[in-house]
């Protein structure tokens, strides 16, 4: 099958900065696709790029078997995008938005109206229709520019930051509405720098920092490739001396950062009872997730 | 400019003009009041005012000679202001382009959409202070009719020149060098308060190179029932400005949200 995105050497320079730096990747039909990175990681310039907003200074790309800048005006009749800020028109309501929106498709006014009902549903905006926009909630909002991005029908949807300043019970039905696109077999490309919902949503990921991609695969490739299976994060007054003392040979890896250790293991119960054993520890034991996976390959610095 | 036309005939730019369209009309009553009643109490009060100072002015009252003038200041101002405040606010803003963008829309559709609107807006003006100065005795020949496409072609213009205002600007507070380095000017030297004869020959040139002082010259004479002169010339360049304005506009535009 043809792949939904094609992208080889994409790269991007502004003012002598190279913020995309020359990535390469594919997204194939029915997926999610997650693009993973700390700020400043170029995620939201790759975006831009595959929307046909940021002309790339070098390499290939074709979305949706268009040539991207080209032809984007009639890609974009084929993708929905959900931007990180929703611009939603505040003159409008609820309805007007979707309404006019669908305008800028050229969509019919016969095939308009029974399709913005079946999106309000959607959205779980039908009690809400008449109101106007700063009358809904953040999550209301975002359902709302989910909503719209699929007035033309999309194969393709691109979400910046999807979830983003919501609180959790508003997240977990954003994820919902999400995974029924992708029931109904569009493709969807997001970008996150969460890890619960890239672990949840995506069947690939490509984990990116300054400008390129540092791997790409499913997150539980990535687990096995990068982590071993568990963690086990110690603190407390005594892990001076368990470090001195203790009986670190179940420890495949160990990391100091400030009071903590975070030990890596696949056998986490015998390093759990060599633990118990000492006074003045704490500890949690978990499995290995992407978050341990990210953290390694991106570090730990802040970025600011 | 080749894209400019292709975009003009795709007619995808109404779908934006219906979109101001919508929005106006919520909030149409302090629209108008704004664009129309402070040029109709001025209109009123100068006319009448100074009026009886000064007498006849190219062979009609002073009121008359004003009234065409300020047809033309009104689509200049309306177009003016909407071309950067609220596109301005639509681009910058509220991010109404940017969704825009997303759709099928490019930049040459918003830009024509931006600049009918705005233009409709300066005709709807036009109408307005045509039908009061109708009333006052100011308008004396049905030929008045062709003053509307005159109207519309000089708001296309300077709703060209202020959406590349918009398109260079970073804050609200970059327009006050607009309004009031070459708004202001205008406004004072094409004729709408005075006749430019008794000005030193330098300013009469370099009116010429206004887009209003060409509109006026066309408005003047529609409404009073006068032969019209030049007509080709007086259109060619209010045209002239109109294709320069949204080309530069359409570049600046482009490079600015594309990057």
């Amino acid at each position: 099958m043809q792949p939904i995105v094609s992208a080889e050497g994409l790269t991007k320079c502004y003012d002598g900065q190279t913020v995309v730096d020359g990535i390469t990747l594919q997204v194939q039909p029915g997926e999610c696709f997650g693009l993973l990175g700390p700020n400043g990681a170029g995620k939201t310039t790759t975006l831009r790029m595959l929307l046909g907003m940021t002309p790339p200074d070098e390499g290939r790309l074709e979305v949706l078997g268009y040539t991207i800048p080209d032809e984007g005006p009639v890609m974009r009749k084929l993708m929905g995008v959900v931007a990180q800020q929703d611009n939603l028109d505040p003159d409008f309501t609820v309805v007007e938005n979707l309404r006019t929106y669908a305008s800028y498709f050229g969509i019919t006014l016969g095939e308009r109206n029974p399709r913005i009902q079946t999106l309000l549903a959607f959205a779980s905006l039908e009690h809400k229709a008449r109101a106007r926009i700063d009358e809904l909630s953040g999550g209301m909002k975002r359902r709302l520019a989910i909503a719209r991005a699929l007035v033309n029908d999309p194969q393709l949807v691109i979400l910046d930051e999807p979830t983003t300043g919501l609180d959790p019970q508003a997240r977990q039905l954003i994820w919902q509405r999400l995974r029924a696109l992708l029931n109904e077999g569009r493709t969807l490309i997001l970008t996150t720098h969460y890890m619960d919902e890239a672990q949840r949503l995506c069947d690939r990921l490509a984990i990116m920092d300054h400008g390129t991609i540092l791997d790409v695969g499913s997150p539980t490739e990535l687990i096995e490739r990068h982590i071993e299976s568990h963690v086990v994060e110690v603190h407390g007054p005594g892990l001076e001396r368990w470090l001195a003392e203790g009986d670190m040979r179940r420890v495949l890896r160990s990391e100091r950062v400030g009071e903590t250790l975070f030990c890596y293991t696949d056998h986490e119960r015998e390093l759990v009872d060599a633990l118990c054993e000492h006074e003045g520890l704490h500890y949690l034991s978990r499995a290995a997730d992407l978050e341990d996976v990210f953290l390694k390959l991106t570090g730990r610095e802040l970025r600011e | 400019m080749k894209e400019l036309m292709r975009a003009l005939l795709a007619l995808r730019w109404f779908a934006v003009w219906r979109r101001n369209a919508r929005v106006w009309r919520r909030l149409a009553g302090p629209a108008l009041l704004g664009n129309i009643g402070e040029p109709l109490l001025y209109l009123v009060a100068l006319g009448y005012g100074l009026g009886t100072f000064v007498g006849k002015v190219e062979g009609m009252d002073y009121i008359t000679f004003l009234a065409s003038g300020f047809v033309c200041a009104s689509v200049m101002n309306t177009a003016s202001f909407e071309g950067i405040y609220s596109a301005y606010t639509r681009m910058a803003v509220q991010e109404t382009w940017t969704a825009m963008l997303y759709t099928p829309l490019d930049v040459r559709d918003i830009l024509l959409g931006e600049a009918f609107w705005a233009a409709s807006k300066s005709l709807l003006s036009a109408v307005f202070i045509l039908v009061v100065a109708a009333f006052l005795g100011a308008v004396h020949d049905w030929q008045v009719i062709w003053v509307l496409p005159v109207a519309l072609l000089t708001g296309i213009a300077f709703a060209g020149m202020a959406l590349v205002v918009t398109a260079v600007s970073r804050s609200y507070d970059f327009f006050l060098y607009y309004f009031t380095l070459l708004l202001t000017p205008i406004l004072l030297f094409s004729g709408v308060f005075f006749p430019l004869d008794g000005m030193p020959v330098l300013v009469q040139q370099a009116a010429g190179l206004l887009p209003l002082t060409h509109a006026i010259e066309l408005v003047r004479p529609l409404m009073t029932g006068q032969p019209v002169t030049d007509v080709a010339l007086h259109l060619g360049v209010i045209l002239l400005y109109c294709i320069v304005a949204l080309t530069l506009a359409g570049h600046l535009i482009q490079r600015r949200l594309f990057r």
